[in-house]
């Protein structure tokens, strides 16, 4: 069993008296394409930020390729090899789709600060490598027409892409997307499905997603982990989840379950 | 034989700008020589300023210190040698050496202040960032007027007269081929990242805190080579030179070229600078003009006369790789 | 002990002015998010205004109690009129701008009084009240004679106990307005979120015209306070007690009412006894000092709350 991409044992986020993320755990291996689901306020973004470094656990531990990265800054975390996409999409807006590629390759110049004024021959090589790279990416995310352009005058769901194409370039082993699919119509989102898939398969990354569409989330998942008000109450494979009354009621609340005649087990209630 | 042609690509803007700086030295009449000189320090000033407050987007507003710290070191050093002949080289030659010393070593002990600076302070946001800078701005003035050996209030005078125009116009194309190549950098476009957002930029793997501090030190550096070459100018030293008035007269350059843009800063610098000579005569009124002229401008114009464009826009030979507009049509 | 004494009067003394001062920074920048750099050269303004009614009312040579009062009175009005007016021209249209611009605006404003204080006379050149003064200092008249006592042997004059007591009077009438009324609860209200706020059915716009009117009346009043014990007055005379009461102001707090009185008490008590004691040419630069001293260890201030950024 190799050392899986991400292992995130009993991770605690407490604000003040706000407890946002309670004792969370998950694994993820190579390849494996896991959706995060809940109503809002439940936790999701929290353990994004817990695992990507925004903010520093209470308590808890995450490790990253088998090594341990809590407390780290969050350039630190993506240099080890986790990239992530913002809910509300967070593009350098005045910077051409291509430079926003372009600084996700930055960690992996090797010229330093000086050498960009000598004009080195390192310092060239960089460059050219870097913007071949960036190109390459956009093209996997069909953005090449639009590589001159200014993030902020693309529509929102090539926004959507270019963040993605950010992502990918910084040469992540895990890439968390926070609902990729905001704000997209029905076709968008069936192509949005295919694209992830299809990112996983030719990148062999695993893949954590953040999302509030239930046909995306189960299309795409091959497992799922359901939070609500900080607490994992849910976990396992779409169809078991999906009938999960525990679930239901997170998202339809118990009338629904009366209504519905569904019992609800022992310690299920909130 | 690429190695050469890098080589010579890197240094011909000095190849090419000082000659003919050397070649005005001396020729225009002394009144508009001296003015010219005088902005070409506003340059260095603006252009440094720049990389900070508008690549970086961090703002600065101490600028006027870092010179000091520069133009005391460099004053220090060519009183300590004047008169000193190097062996073989003859006075005038030995002197220019000195001050060559003297302006890098006082680049260097600002890049060391601003580090010292920098690194506490660059954790702040926003304001927090502009109030610490002013008032580290003010501490080193205080510092410098407490202390004898730099002369206290009155400062260092009988400095020599180094700077002409060949040293400024060196200066300050060296300031500007610095910023324009760290803009078409990776390194430049972190610093942009940083400015755009900086949560973002830390999560695509830029090291925001170190970034800041580099693009703060650079800064810093080019002012203390503005504050030698000024100083060496007017050949005195005082710390009324470098107040927070003067700080905010630099961060009004910037904006008024606007952020982001170099031609904008050196157009402003050039500009204001200009505009201070040319109403010499209405000299009370100088000061009430140019603050209205600011409030108008914050009012209007915010981005300032360039926003975040540059003269190279307009010119493609000249551009910097992959920075074109939209309508510049396909790239395979 | 005396000299102890001397400082610990001194310092409450220049402290309270500089809370005066900080108070007007602070809430602009509670309601506003803005740093006000003019606030300064509006504590100026109401010097010269002070000057002005003084000349005006004849306090030179009839001074009396109640035309002191109304010199007081008169220009706290003064500069409060002038505060709505900078609010209205050169920030409002600036409010959804980054913060950076206004900031920038309030440097021009600020330079403009400072430099527009020192123009050649327009009005009455010949007169010993030109309009505008021109830069060099002038005196300020005396509104009552100078009375100096020495208890336990400690320097203090009627106008200290005057000042001292008015400038804690108004500091007490402003903490009544922030907290008891219905005006301090709106402007409360609006520093910490003003479009909410605006939902809730409280004029925003009024609020802050109402915010710096107070604030600029309280700089007046600082002004009056101390133009009496020290008779010059010149157009840039709030440079230096501006940045220090802001300093006073971060200190505290920014955006703290209580805050910035408790800051321009501990800016006045330490410049006093670091001073006294130890490195008196070093005055002006405790304040930068301790400027930077709390926003490296907290950024905040005293009673300051952190404003956390959503990701």
């Amino acid at each position: 069993m190799s050392t899986p991409v991400l292992d995130a044992r009993k991770v605690t986020m407490q604000f003040g008296g706000l407890k946002a993320l309670a004792d969370f755990d998950l694994t993820l291996e190579k390849g494996e394409l896991v959706g995060m689901i809940g109503p809002n306020g439940a936790g999701k973004t929290t353990a994004f930020n817990a695992i990507t470094g925004v903010y520093p656990p209470t308590s808890g531990e995450v490790y990253v390729a088998g090594e341990k990265v809590n407390g780290h800054r969050p350039y630190q975390i993506c240099m080890k090899g986790v990239a992530r996409t913002f809910q509300n999409i967070r593009l350098f807006k005045e910077l051409t789709a291509l430079d926003n590629v372009r600084v996700a390759c930055h960690h992996g110049r090797i010229a330093g600060f000086t050498s960009s004024f000598l004009r080195t021959r390192h310092f060239l090589d960089d460059e050219a490598r870097i913007t071949k790279r960036a190109d390459e990416f956009l093209a996997v995310m069909g953005l090449t027409h639009r590589r001159n352009e200014l993030a902020k005058s693309l529509p929102y769901g090539e926004q959507r892409r270019l963040e993605i194409a950010r992502a990918l370039a910084s040469g992540p082993k895990l890439l968390c997307l926070d609902e990729p699919a905001a704000g997209m119509n029905a076709s968008e989102k069936v192509a949005l499905m295919e694209l992830i898939r299809k990112i996983r398969d030719d990148f062999g990354l695993a893949i954590l997603v953040i999302e509030h569409d239930m046909r995306v989330v189960m299309g795409v998942s091959e497992r799922l982990v359901v939070l609500d008000h900080g607490v994992t109450i849910s976990r396992g494979k779409p169809e078991q989840v999906r009938k999960d009354p525990k679930v239901i009621e997170a998202y339809l609340g118990d009338s629904y379950l009366e209504e519905k005649h569904i019992a609800v087990p022992p310690g299920g209630a909130k | 034989m690429r190695s050469l042609r890098v080589g010579l690509r890197s240094v011909l803007p000095f190849l090419v700008g000082v000659p003919l700086f050397w070649l005005l030295n001396g020729q225009l009449p002394e009144y508009f020589e001296y003015g010219l000189m005088v902005a070409l320090i506003d340059v260095i000033l603006a252009v440094s300023l720049n990389v900070v407050n508008g690549f970086t987007g961090q703002f600065s507003l101490g600028h006027a210190g870092f010179m000091a710290v520069g133009a005391y070191t460099a004053a220090k050093i060519t009183l300590a040698f004047r008169g000193v002949a190097f062996l073989g080289l003859s006075a005038a030659l030995s002197d220019q050496v000195v001050f060559l010393l003297a302006l890098v070593a006082g680049m260097i002990t600002a890049a060391l202040v601003g580090i010292v600076v920098g690194m506490p302070s660059l954790r702040l946001r926003g304001d927090y960032l502009a109030i610490v800078t002013l008032g580290f701005n003010e501490i080193i003035r205080v510092i410098i007027e407490n202390t004898p050996f730099l002369g206290q209030a009155t400062g260092l005078s009988g400095l020599p007269r180094r700077t002409n125009l060949v040293w400024v116009g060196a200066g300050a194309i060296a300031t500007v081929v610095m910023a324009r190549r760290l803009l078409g950098s990776t390194h430049g476009r972190a610093l942009l990242a940083i400015r755009e957002d900086e949560v973002a930029a830390e999560a695509m793997g830029v090291d925001t805190t170190g970034y800041k501090v580099r693009a703060f030190v650079i800064a810093s550096a080019f002012a203390g080579l503005a504050g030698g070459l000024l100083v060496h100018l007017i050949q005195l030293c005082t710390p009324k030179s470098f107040t927070f008035i003067k700080s905010i007269e630099v961060v009004v350059m910037v904006v008024l070229g606007g952020m982001g843009s170099i031609t904008g800063s050196v157009v402003a610098a050039l500009g204001l600078r200009g505009a201070v000579e040319a109403l010499r005569e209405a000299q009370q009124y100088r000061m009430v003009m140019y603050s209205i002229l600011l409030i108008i401008l914050m009012l209007t114009r915010p981005t300032g006369i360039f926003g975040t464009r540059e003269l190279w826009d307009w010119l493609p030979k000249f551009q910097l790789p992959g920075r074109r507009r939209a309508d510049e049509g396909q790239h395979p | 002990m005396t000299e102890f004494l001397q400082h610990l009067v001194n310092g409450l003394s220049v402290g309270t002015i500089y809370a005066l001062i900080a108070l007007g920074y602070t809430m602009v920048y509670g309601v506003l998010k803005l740093i006000n750099f003019a606030h300064g050269d509006v504590y100026m303004v109401g010097a010269f205004m002070g000057f002005y009614l003084s000349h005006a009312l004849g306090v030179d040579q009839n001074p009396s109690l109640g035309k002191a009062g109304l010199v007081f009175v008169g220009s706290m009005a003064i500069c409060a009129a002038l505060g709505v007016v900078i609010e209205r021209f050169a920030y409002r249209p600036l409010r959804h701008r980054p913060r950076l611009t206004a900031l920038i605006t309030a440097i021009g404003v600020s330079f403009l009084l400072e430099y527009g204080f020192q123009l050649p006379a327009v009005v009455g050149a010949s007169s010993g009240t030109p309009f505008p003064p021109g830069p060099t200092p002038r005196f300020f008249p005396e509104p009552f004679p100078r009375v100096d006592f020495e208890p336990l042997g400690v320097h203090i004059s009627n106008y200290d106990i005057v000042s001292l007591l008015t400038a804690v009077a108004l500091m007490f009438a402003l903490q009544y307005i922030v907290y008891r009324t219905r005006f301090g609860t709106s402007m409360r209200a609006v520093s910490f979120d003003s479009s909410v706020a605006g939902l809730m059915g409280i004029n925003v716009n009024r609020v802050i015209a109402w915010t710096f009117a107070l604030g600029s009346a309280l700089a007046a009043a600082a002004a009056l306070l101390v133009a009496g014990s020290r008779p010059t007055i010149n157009p840039l005379m709030g440079l230096l007690p501006g940045i220090k009461a802001f300093v006073a102001a971060v200190f505290g707090g920014i955006g703290n009412v209580p805050g910035a009185m408790v800051g321009g008490l501990v800016l006045g008590l330490a410049e006093e006894y670091v001073a006294g004691y130890a490195l008196s040419s070093y005055r002006d630069g405790i304040a930068f000092a301790i400027l930077i001293l709390v926003l490296l260890f907290k950024p905040t201030g005293l009673f300051g709350a952190a404003r956390a950024e959503k990701v």
